[in-house]
């Protein structure tokens, strides 16, 4: 079976794409209909900062499900982890800005690896259940606010004092942008340089066929182990820019639905690519904010009721729309503009598997070895075809 | 003593609303090995239309009768939107496990939103026969008798599904499927039929359990699903994936454990003891107490 080689960096198209990002706010335009402000207005930056906010969490999220094939339902909790540690370190420990989130940085490591050793002892459907149940744990936590820090159900405000004044205030919403494009690039070439190492590699032939790895003489289980803590501090740290950006901690990044929704983004711009993560992730949180002002807009209070009432909860035209292109375009954004459909070099994470890839040994036990070799033939045909 | 006594109740009832969700996710796991996330859709579903059945008839009827078609109405749709889901979608995704869980994960959000779009986010009070609300004294302790309702409907809902696998063709096909489910087609059987009949009985029991859930809080949520189905996939892991006794045990523990460490302990350490307790059983027992050791 062939891994695929990971396309060459186009790094003009990249480094161009990120100098338009970065003039944007400098200009004073009004783009109509898609925003409804001009580009540097800060209701506009701040929602372009929140795009780019989760194009970046749905990027590290990527790397554990493109990449590797794990399907964890618990990576909001270290996205949470920065949210909430970013606001409850820097208002009750006296360490100053960048201690604190030197400390929550330093949390986003030790707590993944403790969650990740134990989830990763079981595999696939399993495992998704347990990472859920971890992250259920992080929200009963936030919700019953045991230690009296989190809030509860208020959630908590950051304290602005603590901050460096660049980044408070609407005057510097700019700055907030810039950061968010920052956390961008910074995560893109994390994860790019991660995913082409020798360690990267494995990765993806572990989405492919864990067993074989093992037979190979690797230990499947480190190596995921390490793309899980790798993934979960990436995330934290969009966690941390997030806090930034809204200027506080609300208990809705805790929750199942938020976890359910990085899969819906991931999947909505193309899993197994980094910038249809990132395009998915930016599309969402777009969608979503437009969905509900376009709801609380005038002109659609005066529609029928059959159409009012579904558009009033942006979550269920998203939802529908992540069912149809679950059915009908697997590969997401990135597969319709690649062409690829899950065929050829590159196929959705979950295509194909299920057979006898070892990670779901009952079935591999139970006679079901034919898709593989079919998948192995195929593979063959299509490196003799290249 | 009397306190002891009522937590324990409680902690039943509430392992018996566990049960009734965790069997339905654990037979459709076990044979098709989808994680079913719309589960929790089909208890609100079940949940919502039988509220609106009985709230359209009552003061007409009386206050059992409206209660019963109100049941039988949410069993029928839960039981319909499962079936129509298994035929509509599920089936064409057959042989992608993940692609699978993504569609339910979907239709979880949208069915969620849906609901909370049309009836509002806060709760609904739903009709009770006034005898739910009444206690019936056990031991010194004032237990009301819809948690002893929940707890009657999970031994019975327990019984008749190890009945129908232990005892009739279909649970027989249903227990070879878990077994090897290659072999079950390969012998002639139709296991498609079988898929759908699981989501179906999985539908029904979730819209009981979504019911039921109204009766044993007073009211309830288009979120009230969500939070069920994960402490439903605690069980599911901790009781062994595709064991009904397993569940039944699981949800036993889980429900107790909960319940105790809550009154005891301060709230919130329940749940938390909860999760906990499932990386116990997965360090020590990776397959759920009475899942089998997969080799």
């Amino acid at each position: 079976m062939t891994i695929p080689a990971s396309p060459k960096p186009r790094w003009a198209v990249g480094v161009v794409l990120v100098a338009v990002a970065a003039v944007l706010p400098l200009l004073h335009r009004d783009v109509p209909y898609v925003f409804d402000g001009a580009l540097d207005s800060p209701g506009v930056l701040h929602l372009l900062a929140l795009m780019l906010v989760f194009g970046a969490l749905a990027m590290t999220y990527d790397l554990m499900f493109g990449f590797t094939g794990l399907l964890s339902f618990g990576h909001a909790l270290y996205f949470a982890l920065g949210v909430y540690g970013t606001v409850v370190v820097l208002s009750e420990l006296d360490l100053g800005f960048a201690g604190s989130v030197l400390l929550v940085a330093v949390g986003g490591i030790v707590l993944p690896l403790l969650v990740g050793a134990v989830c990763l002892r079981v595999k696939d459907i399993a495992f998704a259940m347990v990472t859920l149940a971890f992250a259920q744990a992080g929200a009963i936590f936030v919700m019953r606010d045991p230690f009296d820090i989190t809030g509860g159900e208020l959630g908590r405000a950051l304290p602005f004092r603590e901050v460096p004044d660049v980044f408070v205030g609407i005057v510097n919403s700019r700055n907030i942008y810039w950061l968010a494009l920052a956390l961008v690039v910074v995560v893109y070439l994390v994860a790019r340089v991660a995913t082409a190492s020798p360690t990267g590699r494995v990765w993806q032939a572990i989405r492919e066929n864990e067993r074989r790895v093992g037979v190979l003489g690797l230990a499947p289980y480190r190596f995921k182990l390490t793309v899980f803590v790798l993934a979960s501090f990436l995330a934290t740290m969009c966690g941390v820019v997030y806090v930034l950006a809204v200027g506080g901690a609300n208990p809705t990044v805790t929750t199942p639905t938020f976890t359910l929704i990085l899969l819906v983004m991931v999947v909505l711009g193309g899993a197994g690519r980094l910038w249809g993560a990132l395009v998915g992730g930016m599309l969402y949180t777009y969608l979503d904010n437009r969905l509900a002002q376009l709801a609380a807009s005038p002109s659609v209070g005066e529609l029928p009721a059959v159409i009012r009432v579904p558009l009033s909860e942006p979550l269920f035209a998203l939802g529908l729309l992540f069912v149809v292109v679950v059915l009908f375009v697997p590969g997401g954004v990135a597969g319709l503009v690649t062409g690829r459909r899950g065929a050829g070099s590159w196929r959705p994470p979950w295509r194909g598997r299920g057979g006898g890839d070892g990670s779901s040994s009952r079935t591999a036990e139970s006679g079901e070895q034919a898709p593989t070799a079919e998948r192995a033939a195929q593979d063959v045909t299509e490196g003799v075809a290249r | 003593m009397t306190t002891f006594l009522l937590l324990t109740i409680t902690g039943l009832g509430l392992a018996g609303l566990y049960f009734l969700v965790a069997s339905g996710l654990s037979l459709i796991y076990g044979l098709m090995d989808v994680l079913n996330f719309a589960h929790a859709a089909f208890l609100t579903i079940g949940a919502y239309a039988s509220w609106l059945v009985a709230a359209k008839l009552s003061g007409t009827l009386p206050v059992w009768l409206v209660f019963l078609l109100g049941l039988l109405a949410g069993l029928v749709v839960g039981t319909l939107a499962a079936v129509l889901m298994e035929v509509g979608m599920v089936r064409r995704l057959y042989g992608d496990h993940v692609g699978q869980v993504l569609l339910t994960v979907g239709l979880l959000l949208a069915i969620t939103a849906l609901t909370r779009a049309v009836f509002g986010s806060d709760p609904v009070r739903v009709v009770v026969p006034a005898w739910f609300n009444d206690v019936t004294r056990i031991g010194g302790a004032a237990v009301p008798n819809s948690r002893l309702v929940v707890i009657v409907s999970a031994v019975a809902v327990f019984a008749a599904l190890m009945f129908f696998l232990r005892r009739t063709r279909y649970g027989l096909v249903i227990r070879a499927g878990v077994e090897n489910r290659a072999m079950v087609s390969a012998l002639g059987i139709d296991v498609g039929r079988a898929f759908t009949l699981v989501f179906a009985i999985g539908g029904a029991l979730a819209s009981l359990a979504g019911i039921l859930t109204g009766t044993f809080f007073g009211s309830i949520t288009a979120d009230q699903g969500t939070s069920l189905l994960i402490f439903a996939f605690i069980v599911v892991i901790i009781g062994g994936l595709g064991s009904i006794p397993g569940s039944a045990l699981a949800a036993l523990a889980v429900g107790l454990l909960q319940q105790y460490a809550n009154y005891y302990g301060a709230v919130g350490i329940g749940d938390l003891i909860v999760v906990a307790m499932l990386a116990v059983v997965l360090l020590v027992r990776p397959q759920g107490l009475l899942g089998r050791v997969t080799t």
